[in-house]
């Protein structure tokens, strides 16, 4: 029977990991990219320049599709808290459960209704309800992030409960919704989101270019998304160390998995790349900075990092440590890329070919970053699901092994060819805008753009 | 008020599962319909759901989470029992959701593939659905018996949901498209009525609490009325349905109508033999309830939250309002 408990556990993580994988890749584009389209549009309505509509245009049918594969893979996760980890909801739904709700109420329906709107509305409707449903699907898509942040936070770091009779009741929603680590994990991923959504937009507008499209349109949504990349990207190195500082007071366990801290020790030095191994207790062909990790992390070249030795429980330490030094690559490359293009196009029109195949190829690093972020964390909590509360083996279903295993094989599946299909479709759709013409007739003729050909 | 707070969130929860089965129902029938030999017809029908689809499927997503919040052992107990139906469900819902999107987007050549992925997606998950629903009313008893009786309700339920698909086609498109729309919708009617029929006789069969509730005086002549209403919708609509196209398209809106007042007839039937049940038969909604402070959070999030989630959505349709020919992508 345990045997067979374990499989499903096993089996249930996986499935979870996969959805939750699956799913996070379209909020991490849509969440970002509909405050780009309102932008888009708020410039168009501002200038009544034809260009911005063009992109607006182009970029919201990008969003329409990743905002229905977020839609359908979020239904599914919605639904796996039961099917799979059923003990999640029974210990600790009083908290989880109200956190959801207020997902459900204040951002899916407003998200999906005025979406409408925005899709098919513009000419059914004036021009500033367009421009306010726009507006609002970015509130709702981040109203969203807000709050199943809020709860994946309060899983890492929990307050405001109290355990009676082995379940949790809340006792201050204040602190349960703003605990300890939320308000750092949602700037984190609000930030993430931007990159993504700005590496993302910027590889498309470079292939389309690349493609031989002439047009303004691609070439300002190259330069905006990389101009705002250039600022972000610092802004999230600052808020990741202050993210990392914020865990290393509350699950100082991770932080010794992610920086290879075997032993408790002073001084200790920041592990640049290395092959982490388990059972030696040790970090094969580690290349290190002395004293660094202490200085970074407790601001003093000195000061002591508590070693995994020191901990009862924690977490595997290859995923955390290799999934940390990928993210913050992937970082260092979207700084140094998004710098070079932006100073490259405020002196120049175009970037040069190379450059523009660089960006081509970070497409969908922000997504790389994303995920790998993801597992730092998440796996980081294990072996909890809610820390010092619930274990995961506790909270796994009872569902015979098979199947999980036929429930699992149809997602993968599924998710696998659809994830062929968005990629294929999206570049599909870069090509097929490249034979559109710059702008029509009405746009041209319309009062409104006046003065356009003259510009 | 604190003391009946479970019972409230079982009506919220029946008010969203009806909201979402008249909402998303129609848009799975026209799914379901979709002819595979027509393709001018297929954009317009896509066409006609285009800007709702989204919205409707969100009130599952509520429904779950209301049972999720409010219940959330008779959630565990109900997705465990239902785990690969479940499993099915969502495929479908995946494939519907996505074919949506991408039949307008891909290459031409795949657009077909697209539309069958569409169609399968909306009968697999209607099928599921009502697979589900057959085997909740039944409180999940193992056996032959109980799972035919899911088998019929799959079939039923997905000749509801093409039912109210079609007259939601009567209701938005208009010419050929129209009149092909009557039929289908005729022939839906039928096999729709029937599973309705088999499900008022077996209930009460199968369930002495619920034979209790109608077959017993005075409840019985009090309850009379909701199956006589039930067969005047359905011989009217059919009535309806025979002569469309109408003289200046007048009434158009009336199968759908009909169709919807005979989803809420249906549904107050289904609530009337279980409250206070969540799982029929074994939990009840204060046994299953969450802690009242949870409740109580959340409750004050409805109470505002709701009324305009309500409004915009009628807002919205509002602004779709007319024939579906009329839409068009940007």
């Amino acid at each position: 029977m345990n045997d067979i408990l374990a499989d499903t556990l096993m089996l249930s993580r996986i499935q979870f990991a996969a959805n939750i994988s699956f799913h996070i890749l379209f909020p991490t584009i849509t969440i970002a990219l509909a405050w780009l389209l309102a932008y888009f549009k708020l410039r168009h309505d501002l200038s009544g320049h034809p260009v911005w509509m063009r992109i607006y245009r182009f970029w919201v049918k990008v969003f329409a599709l990743t905002f229905a594969l977020g839609v359908v893979s979020g239904i599914t996760m919605s639904f796996q808290f039961g099917t799979n980890w059923p003990g999640f909801m029974e210990k600790v739904g009083n908290v989880a459960g109200p956190l959801l709700g207020y997902e459900v109420l204040t951002a899916f329906f407003m998200e999906a209704t005025f979406l409408g709107v925005m899709l098919f509305g513009r000419h059914r409707v004036p021009n500033w309800l367009h421009t306010l449903a726009t507006f609002l699907v970015a509130i709702g898509t981040t109203l969203s992030a807000f709050w199943i942040l809020s709860l994946n936070s309060w899983m890492h770091t929990p307050d405001g409960f109290e355990m009676i009779d082995g379940v949790v009741h809340p006792t201050d929603w204040w602190a349960i919704i703003f605990n300890p680590s939320m308000p750092y994990r949602l700037a984190h991923m609000l930030l993430a989101s931007a990159l993504t959504a700005c590496f993302f937009m910027a590889g498309i507008s470079a292939y389309r270019l690349l493609k031989g499209d002439t047009k303004q349109a691609p070439k300002t949504a190259l330069r905006t998304s990389m101009l705002i990349a250039a600022l972000l990207v610092p802004v999230q190195v600052w808020v990741g160390d202050l993210h990392g500082l914020n865990t290393l007071e509350h699950q100082p366990q991770k932080i010794a998995a992610v920086e290879g801290v075997w032993h408790t020790q002073q001084g200790a030095p920041l592990v640049l790349l290395g092959w982490p191994d388990e059972y030696a207790k040790t970090t094969h062909w580690a290349v290190q900075v002395p004293g660094l990790a202490s200085l970074i992390l407790t601001h003093d070249w000195q000061g002591e990092l508590q070693g995994l030795d020191s901990f009862e429980h924690h977490p595997p330490v290859k995923p955390l440590f290799l999934g940390f030094r990928l993210m913050v690559g992937i970082g260092l490359a979207m700084l140094v890329v998004s710098w070079l293009s932006s100073v490259w196009l405020y002196r120049r029109d175009r970037l040069p070919n190379w450059l523009l195949r660089v960006l081509v190829v970070m497409t969908i690093s922000g997504w790389g970053a994303t995920l790998a972020g993801w597992y730092v964390t998440e796996v980081g909590r294990q072996p909890w699901l809610v820390t010092g509360v619930l274990k995961t083996a506790d909270a796994v279903t009872a569902v015979p092994t098979a199947h999980v295993g036929i429930s699992l094989t149809i997602y993968l599946t599924v998710y696998a060819l659809l994830l062929v299909a968005y990629v294929h479709t999206l570049f599909y759709m870069a090509r097929k805008s490249v034979e559109v013409a710059e702008f029509d007739d009405s746009e041209l003729n319309s009062p409104a753009y006046a003065g356009v050909k003259e510009a | 008020m604190q003391d009946y707070l479970p019972e409230i969130f079982l009506g919220l929860l029946g008010l969203a599962t009806l909201i979402y089965a008249i909402l998303d129902g129609y848009d799975l029938g026209v799914g379901i319909l979709l002819p595979m030999s027509e393709e001018p017809w297929r954009d317009t029908m896509v066409a006609s759901i285009g800007p709702f689809w989204d919205a409707n499927e969100t009130w599952l997503v509520l429904a779950v989470g209301i049972m999720l919040i409010a219940f959330p052992q008779a959630h565990s107990l109900v997705l465990t029992e239902l785990y690969l139906p479940t499993a099915l469900l969502l495929v479908g819902l995946i494939l519907r959701g996505v074919a949506f999107d991408f039949r307008a987007k891909a290459v031409t050549a795949l657009r077909r593939r697209w539309d069958w992925a569409f169609k399968a997606g909306s009968l697999l998950a209607s099928l599921s659905q009502g697979y589900m629903l057959g085997r909740y009313v039944l409180g999940f008893e193992p056996g032959l018996a109980a799972h035919s009786f899911a088998l019929l309700s799959a079939v039923c339920v997905s000749a509801a949901y093409a039912y109210i698909g079609g007259a939601w086609l009567v209701m938005k498109t208009e010419g050929e498209l129209q009149k092909r729309a009557a039929f289908w919708t005729r022939r839906a009617g039928w096999l729709a009525i029937l599973g309705l029929v088999a499900i008022s006789v077996v209930n009460p069969l199968v369930s002495p609490m619920v034979a209790e509730r109608w077959l017993t005086l005075p409840a019985m002549i009090l309850l009379v009325p909701i199956p006589l209403m039930c067969l005047a919708l359905v011989f009217l609509v059919d009535r309806y349905l025979r002569q469309v196209p109408t003289q200046d398209d007048v009434g158009y809106w009336f199968p759908f109508a009909g169709v919807a007042g005979l989803f809420v007839l249906s549904f107050f039937g289904l609530a009337y033999s279980f409250f206070p049940y969540v799982v029929p038969g074994q939990l009840t909604a204060a046994e299953a309830a969450s802690a009242d402070s949870a409740l109580a959070f959340i409750g004050v999030g409805v109470a505002i939250v709701l009324p305009c989630i309500l409004a915009y959505t009628v807002f919205v349709y509002r602004i779709f309002n007319g024939k579906a020919s009329e839409l068009r992508y940007h």
